[in-house]
């Protein structure tokens, strides 16, 4: 079976005055329909770049893919066109990002806006409109208005007949995040990345839009990146999570085994940074220092300089993702002792 | 005998902002506080959870006199802070201090640290009586004291990481010798590993320095990790209100069950 | 909203307070002899006082502007002295000149400079923009009466293309005045070829007051586009596979659009106020030129009433504009 996503070995290099940055650093991650991944780490990680690269939004120059594939269904898209590419966004792949409060159109109802998207979908494929192939301009249109009530409908939107003809400003940031989700859905992707769509929201409504995002996946049977700072959003929703560190996946697996028994010290120490219950007044363990300069990248593990089980050999290569469970890996060349090492 | 006066009282304080009649319309009256009572004790840390639009920043603004509630007090060491004179306002102003969210943007990336630093020993230079070479001494101890080191009191803002510049809000927010500190969601803008830095930090001062803290944030895992008490908001009224166990473990009204229901969290393995 | 655009006309009141009082105050301090003038060179000192008597001109200034502020409320401006003619009657006759030629102007600036501004946003430092945006440093600095001049020159002397100057031919009879703009009048009297002549005559003047507030808009239209272009719904748009075509001339066109209004109204308020040299370069009986007229013989009645007629389109075009603003902004409604 093809899955729906494949990152093969993805290289994406940004150049800069100051020099050419890698940073991603051969990336590889396999997303199947029904599958919700999370992707994890500090900022400027590449978690976003990730997400862009995918969609081929990362701006160009000064982003460079020099080595890799993105395979949808296993079409390469990294040889599209952007015109080529564009037929793809909103229909195969769908996007939420941040802040739902600038990534609406102020200026539009929201109506209109989730209309075009729908629009721009149908011309791709016709059955996404429930009107006959070579309707007129103004029953495309009305179709159209009549899927976005339904899809404002879904994601829980009351009254969405009338609240179509509203402006951005008049939601609130919970339902705002949720038109730009009905506006991503509205095509009916097979693909959605979504680029921390809760961090700027209250925990509270953080629950109830993860739950919708949830929900989409169970109805439509698609595949989810889900791209986030926050393990407890990653445990309470994903089904797998990839960590990352400085452009590379570090750590993948079953949300399950990752979290319940991380092998990667760099997973282990985001894990400790949270607070918990049992958590003694004091006794939280920072992670020292910061995200290595990816210009002038530290040799071998990149996350070596931070690490406290790091040895000589750990700069001598980028370490390969080491086999620790079913469908769990590890890019570590300690991960095998990682264990003993932990209760040492 | 120890003093068992609150640090901060906040009783029956209520703020509503009339209705504004606009270019194309008009709003009505907003009541953003309603019979809000709380006291913090000294030395403890008091926690203030509630979503946006609850509140949080209309009591942290009366607190610092920045709003005029309209009704009810807001005592000081035991002092009605609306009925002081300008001396003694100035006076217990040096005793408050606030650390913001956004290290980013509360730092004035023109002026160098030390400045940074020493800017509150002058507003309060009357109070603090210290000379420009004190000042110095001062803000080099200070640097010292939220972990940087006196080497960096020529930097400027840029060059420091997110967690660094949060130390030096500290640092800047400790000069003038507080004893209350407010922090505004100090650590949401910053990583995980680095918020674990931070809140370690807040521990250590607090046990050097017997600070007060009240503690505002929409992020429970954090207040509970942090604060003795919590009140949990919810437009603009004190909803619940107890010891941090009291509230996480044992929650009784709705919201709080619901928000602590919908908290994230993360099982961790056993170390 | 009906109560918004009352407030702002209600403001309208202070500042006519405000200019006729420095405007009387300036006619008073002005050295110089505004009746003898009038009167003529062979004027005896009695004949000089009986015009001063029926102007009113030999009562103290308090009760010369007492006069003035009543004679406002029915509608009256005051008398020329030059032409003797009642103010009111010859800015009704001249001022429709000015705003046609005005609006003439602020149409061509707008209408080529919106859609400039994107398209130079869109490829920005590539040729186009590069080109557009000398041309435009050039259109800004260059004087408008040399550009008229220029104009002139080339399209009605060498060319031949276009008349020199005027609104119509004089062999030409007016259409009936119903607007007062020649072209609209001629269109609606169905005379055709009457309309093609005024417009041919408006072309010169209209162009060369327009490239200044042309130039203007075109570049804060980029500047805008180009800031609008970089905000996150903009990303949105782009990656739920809207046309990059669409995004533009609908989505960024109309954020851009509402942050270069406010250049418009300035610009239409510029425009009126300082159409004196083009109305002279093009014999184009216009406000401005009988401004000028009434300055140089120390005429005030026709300067305070023009004035005071130029300050108020200026609030209206502006009181336009806010509307127009908060149509185009919803949240501005609100706020």
């Amino acid at each position: 079976m093809t899955a729906l996503l494949e990152i093969r070995d993805l290289h994406l290099s940004m150049s800069s005055y100051e020099g050419s940055a890698d940073v991603l650093n051969g990336i590889n991650l396999t997303v199947n329909r029904g599958e919700i991944w999370g992707l994890v780490g500090e900022s400027g990680c590449g978690k976003s770049l990730t997400g862009l690269s995918v969609s081929r939004l990362a701006p160009s120059p000064p982003a460079h893919y020099s080595k890799g594939q993105i395979l949808l269904e296993g079409r390469d898209l990294l040889p599209l066109t952007q015109r080529e590419m564009q037929k793809l966004r909103g229909k195969r792949i769908g996007m939420i990002f941040q802040d739902p409060t600038t990534n609406l159109n102020p200026a539009f109802r929201i109506g209109e806006q989730l209309t075009d998207v729908a629009l721009a979908a149908a011309a791709q494929d016709d059955t996404i409109l429930d009107c006959p192939a070579h309707s007129s301009n103004r029953t495309r249109r009305a179709a159209a208005w009549s899927l976005a009530v339904e899809m404002l409908e879904k994601v829980g939107i009351p009254n969405a007949q009338s609240r179509l003809a509203s402006y951005p400003h008049e939601f609130s940031g919970g339902m705002r995040q949720r038109v730009l989700i009905a506006m991503a859905m509205i095509g009916r992707p097979d693909l959605l990345i979504a680029d921390e769509p809760t961090t700027a929201l209250d925990v509270s409504v953080q629950a109830q839009i993860l739950k919708q995002i949830k929900a989409n996946v169970a109805e439509y049977d698609m595949g989810v990146v889900l791209i986030t700072h926050n393990l407890g959003v990653v445990a309470q929703t994903c089904s797998h999570v990839a960590v990352m560190y400085a452009g590379n996946i570090v750590e993948n697996g079953p949300v399950a085994a990752v979290i319940g028994n991380p092998v990667h010290p760099y997973t282990r120490a985001l894990l400790s940074a949270i607070p918990t219950k049992d958590t003694k007044r004091g006794a939280l363990k920072g992670l020292a220092g910061a995200v290595p300069n990816l210009i002038n990248p530290p040799p071998g593990c990149r996350f070596a300089p931070r690490c406290a089980f790091a040895q000589p050999a750990c700069t001598k290569a980028t370490p390969p993702p080491e086999t620790v469970g079913p469908n769990h890996s590890a890019a570590c060349i300690r991960a095998a002792e990682m264990e003993a090492l932990i209760h040492a | 005998m120890p003093d068992t006066t609150p640090m901060l009282e906040i009783e029956n304080v209520s703020k509503i902002y009339p209705g504004r009649r606009g270019m194309f319309g008009s709003s009505a009256a907003v009541h953003a506080l309603t019979d809000v009572s709380l006291a913090v004790k000294r030395g403890e840390s008091f926690g203030l959870v509630g979503e946006s639009g609850s509140g949080k920043t209309t009591m942290t603004r009366s607190i610092l006199q920045l709003e005029t509630p309209s009704a009810g007090v807001i005592r000081f060491m035991g002092k009605d802070m609306a009925q002081l004179s300008a001396v003694e306002m100035r006076r217990l102003r040096a005793k408050i201090q606030i650390v913001f969210q956004d290290p980013y943007a509360s730092l004035n990336p023109r002026m160098s640290v030390h400045d940074i630093v020493t800017e509150p020993m002058l507003i309060h230079v009357e109070t603090l009586g210290l000379n420009a070479r004190q000042r110095t001494d001062r803000a080099a101890e200070l640097l010292s004291l939220v972990g940087l080191g006196p080497q960096y009191l020529r930097r400027y803002p840029h060059e420091f990481s997110g967690g660094q510049r949060q130390r030096i809000c500290i640092a800047r927010a400790l000069a003038s010798g507080p004893e209350l500190l407010l922090l505004d969601e100090p650590t949401s803008a910053l990583d995980v590993s680095v918020q674990a830095q931070v809140l370690n930090l807040l521990f250590e001062l607090q046990d050097k320095l017997g600070l007060t803290y009240f503690f505002i944030s929409h992020d429970l895992a954090v207040v509970r990790y942090l604060c003795d008490r919590v009140a949990l908001i919810y437009h603009g009224k004190i909803v619940e209100q107890g010891s941090s166990d009291e509230i996480f473990d044992n929650p009784k009204g709705d919201y709080a069950r619901m928000l602590i229901g919908a908290m994230p969290e993360v099982r961790v393995y056993a170390e | 909203m009906l109560q918004f655009i009352l407030r702002r006309l209600l403001m309208l009141i202070p500042v006519i307070i405000g200019l006729t009082i420095i405007m009387f105050a300036i006619a008073r301090l002005l050295p110089g002899d505004p009746v003898g003038l009038a009167a003529g060179p062979n004027a005896t000192q009695a004949e000089i006082a009986a015009l001063a008597a029926e102007y009113g001109l030999d009562q103290p200034i308090w009760v010369q502007y007492w006069h003035y502020v009543t004679g406002l409320l029915h509608g009256d401006l005051g008398t020329s002295l030059l032409t003797r003619r009642p103010v009111a009657t010859d800015i009704a006759a001249y001022l429709p000149a000015t705003l046609e030629l005005v609006l003439a102007a602020m149409a061509i600036a707008i209408v080529i400079g919106i859609p400039l501004g994107l398209v130079t946003a869109v490829w920005r430092n590539k040729w186009p923009d590069y080109l557009s945006q000398i041309a435009a440093i050039g259109a800004i600095s260059m004087p408008r009466f040399f550009l008229g001049l220029l104009l002139q020159l080339c399209f009605a002397m060498w060319l031949m293309w276009l008349p020199l100057g005027g609104r119509l031919p004089i062999i030409v009879i007016p259409p009936p005045t119903i607007t007062g703009f020649l072209t609209i009048d001629s269109l609606l009297a169905g005379e055709w070829s009457t309309f093609t002549l005024a417009l041919r005559h408006l072309a010169l003047p209209a162009i060369a007051m327009s490239l200044s507030p042309l130039a203007t808009i075109m570049r804060m239209m980029r500047s805008s586009t180009i800031e609008v272009m970089q905000q996150d719904y903009v990303m949105t748009a782009r990656a739920l596979g809207l046309a990059p075509r669409l995004i533009i001339t609908k989505y960024v066109a109309r954020n851009a659009v509402s942050a270069t209004l406010t250049v418009i109204g300035l610009y239409f308020g510029w425009l009126l106020g300082g159409t004196v040299l083009v109305e002279t370069v093009f014999d184009w009986p216009g406000l401005g030129l009988y401004a000028t007229k009434a300055i140089v013989s120390q005429d005030m009645m026709p300067v305070i009433g023009v004035a005071l007629v130029i300050g108020l389109m200026f609030v209206i075009a502006n009181l336009i504009i806010d509307v127009l603003y908060g149509i185009i902004n919803p949240k501005v409604r609100y706020s």
